[in-house]
């Protein structure tokens, strides 16, 4: 027998339950993290989106910006930030959690409003709506598809992030993992493993039944695609 | 300007670029890492999602699978993996938990793309292989792995950038890589050392994105090339599949 410390079993049931309300609270600031981020992004997005398929010479300085920031690493994002907004501070762990749901915010905005049909936009005009009314009422609602898709991603993509801003005192679950490497003890990552997946799920699925629910004139008309 | 200058002096020292702790070394054992975990997953997901792709058994399991995979934070298994007593036990422990870590990230995204890319050529073209008496072997070689490079490297080269990102975290399991300046920075609070860390990181992300993005130029089919696959063109299709890290 090699004299190596065991990292314990896999799950060690007595833990979870003595751990219970650090696990939930933990659980619970991994939602917070997570829906101030996607919240924010998406808050961000949809103006820039829109003024992106507007005036169509932003689009590529913008989507380029956006995209450079997706290939910057998170914990190498988040100590850039560290100096300007607060090394251990929420700030700095939301910029970069926010930064990373744009590109696809952005993007999946475009994309929804400029795939409007052109007969829509016509019929609108010959309703005599305003530039605004048909922006909120004929094209937003068009394109919403395309913008909850992308929603979907940023919230999935964000849930596995948040994870990360444990290394600047945030994290969520996150706080497990590194405790669990401390400890040399297996369950506190496990459980942060699984409950962040199961959260990515739950979220995903909560996010189509959103879909559902403000788009049914898909389900009627798509069969279920 | 204060900040930046002090940052100018990180770069502009020497000293700060030789040694098992400079910028160098770092530097080239993030390269390495990343390196053995990419041509691994090439390897793996290439051969595995042409074959499903060629012949369409059990891909739909394979490919959800892969994509669920994508979901599991990367930190978590590293750390998992790192803590293991016979991984403990090994010298190179740390570097072996980054590079397992790592190719299991990379297989996903290469495979999913291997998958689809030779799933979605036009039948026309396999029968026209067939007719000419191509054997199903020559068929995946000679016709579908070509015709599919452009999806094939767009995967490559989302795995690329993910695993080098990703390879940052590997200096908290013990690999001297370039995570290590930001590491020891956010201990000590040395803002400047995180700083320079970060730039060096995403320097290299950023490179490799671009080398990569040549290569799939240089390598895609001439006739598949034409005005219609633009270099941009590669960049959008890479970052449909990219998720940060």
């Amino acid at each position: 027998m090699a004299l190596v410390a065991s990292a314990g079993p896999l799950l060690q049931w007595s833990w979870i339950s003595s751990q219970s309300g650090t696990i939930l609270s933990l659980l619970v600031q991994h939602i917070e993290l997570t829906a101030i981020a996607v919240g924010v992004g998406l808050a961000i997005s949809l103006p820039l989106g829109i003024a992106a398929w507007r005036l169509p010479a932003l689009r590529t300085p913008l989507v380029g910006f956006t995209g450079l920031l997706y290939v910057i690493p998170s914990v190498a994002l988040m100590a850039m930030l560290a100096p300007l907004t607060g090394f251990f501070s929420v700030t700095t762990a939301e910029v970069a959690l926010v930064s990373y749901t744009l590109l696809i915010l952005v993007r999946n905005t475009v994309a929804g409003l400029a795939s409007v049909p052109e007969d829509a936009h016509e019929a609108a005009r010959g309703m005599g709506y305003t530039q605004l009314e048909e922006l909120f009422r004929v094209q937003l609602p068009l394109a919403l598809p395309s913008v909850l898709a992308g929603l979907r991603v940023a919230t999935v993509t964000t849930v596995g992030l948040v994870n990360v801003t444990a290394f600047i005192g945030q994290g969520g679950l996150g706080q497990l993992i590194i405790q669990g490497f401390g400890e040399d003890f297996n369950t506190p990552i496990v459980v942060g493993l699984v409950l962040s997946v199961l959260l990515a799920g739950v979220a995903d699925a909560l996010l189509v039944g959103l879909e559902h629910a403000v788009l049914p004139w898909r389900r009627a008309g798509a069969g279920g695609a | 300007m204060n900040f930046l200058s002090q940052v100018a002096t990180f770069f502009s020292t020497g000293s700060n670029w030789t040694g098992s702790n400079g910028i160098v070394a770092l530097c080239l054992e993030q390269a390495k890492l990343s390196a053995v975990a990419v041509l691994a997953a090439v390897i793996a997901g290439v051969t595995a999602g042409s074959v499903l792709g060629h012949s369409g058994k059990g891909s739909f399991a394979v490919v959800n699978a892969a994509n669920a995979a994508r979901a599991i934070p990367s930190f978590a298994l590293l750390t998992l993996v790192a803590i293991q007593p016979a991984i403990v036990r090994l010298q190179e422990g740390g570097f072996i938990t980054a590079a397992f870590t790592m190719f299991a990230l990379a297989v996903p995204p290469i495979l999913t793309n291997a998958y689809a890319g030779v799933r979605d050529i036009d039948p026309a073209v396999r029968s026209a292989a067939l007719a000419m008496g191509m054997t199903p072997g020559q068929l995946l070689r000679r016709v579908e792995l070509p015709l599919a490079l452009p999806l094939v490297m767009a995967g490559i080269r989302t795995a690329a950038v993910e695993v080098v990102a990703t390879a940052t975290l590997a200096a908290y399991v013990g690999v001297s890589d370039l995570g290590t300046y930001i590491f020891t920075g956010l201990d000590t609070r040395n803002n400047v050392e995180t700083f320079s860390g970060a730039l060096l990181v995403a320097a290299l992300a950023l490179m490799v994105d671009l080398v990569l993005a040549a290569a799939a130029r240089g390598l895609t089919p001439v006739g598949l090339r034409g005005p219609s696959w633009s270099w941009r063109h590669g960049t959008a299709m890479a970052l449909a599949t990219l998720r940060p890290r």
